[in-house]
């Protein structure tokens, strides 16, 4: 819905223009608001009375009502002052040379327009945080409270309207979209609160804001050219931090994920490591040679990992191959074989199936059972195979 | 048609209404598939595709404005994004919009920085890769419109070969699926096409605009027909149409944009489908409501004028009245057309039923008492509790439903009411 209303800030602005004969910035962003709501309204009715869906009905709101825009701007090209292009993208570079004197300062126009929807924005959100925070995160518990979801969203869409046109001069209107969407995508991928992810969003956002402008100065140049949008760059900076975000984040990145995805399965080859050398000796086949990584179907090089960190931990002694268990070893494995042959019997207790499918199901789960569920398990003698359950640690 | 005689307008517009034919059938699967924000990420992921293939070319010295190597470009780079979308779905806890906002605003501010920086170039001529952002369709020359003819009709033919398919797709892929169809290598087919649209799309009405092409012909063809096939051939049509009219009024009106002015073409002819299309349109919609109510109003007459005459003949205008919460207008109004029907006549001041009138009546009380005796024998709802109910579904039983509930409670069904009459429940 950002990026609709967005769009339409054009033939708002447009509209306002016409209408007041004026670059004045109220009255502009008086005409945006009005549009602003108008397109929510509009997609509402074509959504619901129209029975279309929400992107498409979107789609058509604002493509129509931009191309109206566009249409209103040309014809009126002999009164009108704005090009549509800049509307687009901004001129943000320019920003020094209109600037306002606010006391005995010289500020930038542009900065005063952000600076005052900022402040805005700021104190809304302030007075309004734990409306947001409920109706954002369970609309049916907000009602139930008192909070109106449909008040909170279309306060929403006018704050959005507002500050698109207060960026528009600066970052044009499709950029606004970069601004208000990549910072808080970025944020949620890094952080699981609330308040920490508004932040933590502000901060990319200057980051973004400050190192676009310097990059579109100081990048092109190395090439050979002499700069580039500020706008662009921003939005490219914002972008680049976003894909940092994605791979990077150490909750939910996918090189996190994916490591520990691969420590965990680590973690369950050394088990059924110790797992088989603990049979290995009960069957006193500890003589023979066993090729271990074809023994439980995994590469050489996962089993070379396993006992490498085993004898660190002291449950495997550190002599040459044939690995030997210690006694600590011993203790660890019993451990997990006895999770397994309580989870074989209890299953077969309890949901009787094929004794094949017993064990395959006990393999996946000795390596999920703490020890407050394996005292739940009940205790037996013998599994399902006749194999003896070992005894509980210090039992 | 006069305006067929310019050769340059002759161009623009066989262009743009090939346009709107290939945009009117890839955009109804598009609409069904519910991927219309997609498709406007991937025209504005087309901007640094476009801006990469023209730095390409130059720096190979070639002809920095092929046609066909832009249109390349912008291939690659729309795919690009539609790839990153489906990534940041499938890999992280964002949402479609947040994803669509994302590569939509990242790769277009991409575009525009490298499209600063190629109009810098100094070699070729990037004046006019601007153009492609608003569409200039003014600059279409007789080559560019042969290519979006060749690829319309080869969009076209696609189309017609994978309609059953991409129905599937949309409808139902786990049906397909199950039919062994490979669903996902369609759905690359599918978001292909809608990029190769979007791409032809871009020299007429520009990047901004091209996901209208692709909408609002296809939303408009719903408010006209339900099956597929005739879904497809509606919103050809209105998309050449549309391309058409727009290019006829933007050569004949000074100072019209082309593409804005086919897309409020576009635009236009949706909102009069909208209120006037006889499926979902909303005078039809109306129209039927008050039709039913209508049908509703006279069953209900019917059957109180019955339940009030059942001791005497006749009844009065004030015993009638009484029955539920109308007022004397209604009822006034009510009797007059059922006197217009000749189910009843009046004598004195009281009414009666004729012969018609008679039997009529009969079928709506035994409809409400089928319903009534259901209800308190299968849904062991009280007596008294069953009227109100009877009260709304008598109007909508059909004649099958009717035969169901006889042959389930038998004969037995008299035209007695189960609870007391007369008292407005």
């Amino acid at each position: 819905m950002g990026d609709a209303i967005s769009h339409t800030v054009l033939p708002g602005i447009a509209i306002a223009f016409l209408v007041t004969g004026s670059r004045e910035p109220t009255a502009m962003l008086i005409g945006a608001v009005i549009i602003g709501l108008l397109t929510a309204f509009l997609v509402q009715v074509i959504e619901t009375l129209g029975k279309i869906e929400t992107g498409a009905a979107i789609g058509i709101v604002f493509t129509v009502l931009f191309a109206g825009g566009l249409v209103l701007m040309r014809q009126a090209v002999d009164h009108v002052d704005i090009d549509p292009d800049c509307v687009l993208y901004g001129a943000v570079e320019f920003a020094y040379f209109d600037q306002v004197t606010i006391g005995s300062f010289h500020i930038p126009r542009a900065a005063v327009v952000n600076g005052i929807a900022l402040i805005a924005n700021a104190i809304i959100i302030l007075i309004f945080y734990k409306e947001f925070k409920i109706t954002s995160f369970d609309p049916a518990l907000a009602m139930t409270q008192g909070i109106r979801p449909s008040m909170m969203h279309y306060l929403l869409m006018t704050m959005t309207a507002a500050t698109a046109v207060a960026a528009f001069e600066t970052v044009g209107s499709i950029l606004v979209i970069a601004m208000l969407i990549v910072p808080a995508s970025t944020a949620y991928l890094l952080t699981d609160k609330y308040g920490a992810m508004i932040m933590i969003a502000i901060v990319i956002a200057i980051i973004g804001a400050v190192g676009g402008h310097i990059s579109a100065v100081t990048i092109p140049p190395l090439f050979g050219f002499t700069g580039t949008s500020t706008a662009g760059a921003m939005a490219v900076v914002v972008g680049f931090l976003f894909f940092l975000a994605w791979f990077f984040s150490p909750t939910h990145g996918i090189l996190s994920a994916a490591i520990r995805q691969k420590r965990v399965q680590q973690d369950i080859v050394r088990e059924d490591v110790l797992g088989l050398l603990w049979r290995l000796e009960e069957r006193n086949q500890t003589g023979r040679f066993v090729s271990i990584e074809s023994a439980l179907c995994v590469s050489k090089r996962s089993v070379a990992v396993a006992i490498r960190q085993l004898r660190k931990l002291g449950c495997i002694s550190n002599n040459m191959s044939p690995c030997a268990l210690t006694g600590k070893g011993r203790a660890e494995a019993s451990l997990i074989i006895r999770s397994h042959r309580l989870w074989e019997s209890y299953l077969d207790t309890h949901f009787p199936q094929d004794i094949h499918q017993l064990h395959q199901a006990a393999e996946r789960l000795e390596h999920v059972t703490t020890a407050q569920m394996q005292s739940r398990l009940g205790d037996v003698e013998k599994d399902p195979h006749g194999s003896k359950v070992p005894p509980p640690l210090g039992g | 048609m006069l305006v067929l005689e310019d050769y340059n307008t002759r161009v623009v517009i066989l262009g743009v209404m090939a346009l709107g034919i290939a945009a009117g059938l890839v955009g109804t699967f598009l609409l069904l598939r519910k991927r219309a924000l997609t498709a406007d990420a991937l025209s504005h992921a087309t901007l640094p595709g476009i801006t990469v293939a023209f730095m390409v070319m130059v720096a190979f010295g070639m002809q920095g404005k092929s046609m066909f190597g832009l249109m390349i470009g912008a291939f690659v780079f729309g795919c690009i994004g539609v790839l990153l979308i489906l990534g940041i779905r499938r890999t992280t806890r964002l949402k479609d919009d947040a994803a669509i906002g994302i590569v939509l605003s990242v790769l277009f501010g991409l575009g525009l920085c490298l499209l600063r920086l190629a109009t810098e170039m100094p070699s070729g001529n990037a004046a006019g890769l601007n153009g492609f952002i608003f569409g200039k369709a003014a600059s279409m020359i007789a080559s560019d419109t042969k290519v979006i003819a060749t690829v319309a009709l080869f969009i076209a033919l696609i189309v017609t070969l994978l309609r059953k398919e991409f129905t599937a797709l949309c409808f139902d892929e786990h049906f397909g699926a199950a039919q062994g169809w490979p669903i996902l290598r369609l759905d690359i087919i599918l978001m292909a096409l809608v990029a190769v649209v979007t791409v032809i799309a871009l020299q007429s009405v520009g990047l901004v605009l091209a996901v209208a092409m692709l909408i609002v012909p296809a939303a408009s063809a719903r408010y006209w027909c339900t099956k597929i096939g005739s879904l497809l051939v509606v919103s050809a049509i209105i998309g050449c149409l549309g391309g058409w009219l727009g290019g006829v009024v933007s050569a004949l009106v000074p100072r019209m944009p082309t593409g804005p002015v086919i897309v409020l073409v576009c635009g236009g002819w949706f909102i009069f489908s909208f209120i006037f299309g006889p499926i979902d349109g909303i005078l039809f919609r109306q129209w039927k409501v008050w039709r039913l109510n209508r049908r509703v109003a006279m069953q209900h007459i019917l059957r109180a004028i019955y339940e009030v005459s059942s001791q005497q003949k006749d009844c009065s205008f004030e015993e009638l009245v009484q029955c539920r919460s109308w007022s004397k207008k209604q009822v006034h109004t009510l009797l007059r057309r059922l006197k217009r029907k000749n189910y009843i006549s009046q004598q004195k001041h009281r009414w009666l039923f004729t012969e018609s009138g008679a039997r009529e009546a009969s079928r709506v009380v035994r409809n409400h008492r089928l319903w009534e005796v259901y209800l308190i024998n299968f849904a062991d709802i009280a007596p008294n509790h069953v009227d109100r109910d009877a009260d709304m579904i008598e109007h909508v039983l059909g004649t099958s439903m009717v035969e169901k509930l006889e042959a389930l409670l038998g004969s037995g069904v008299d035209l007695t009411s189960p609870h007391p009459l007369g008292d407005p429940a």
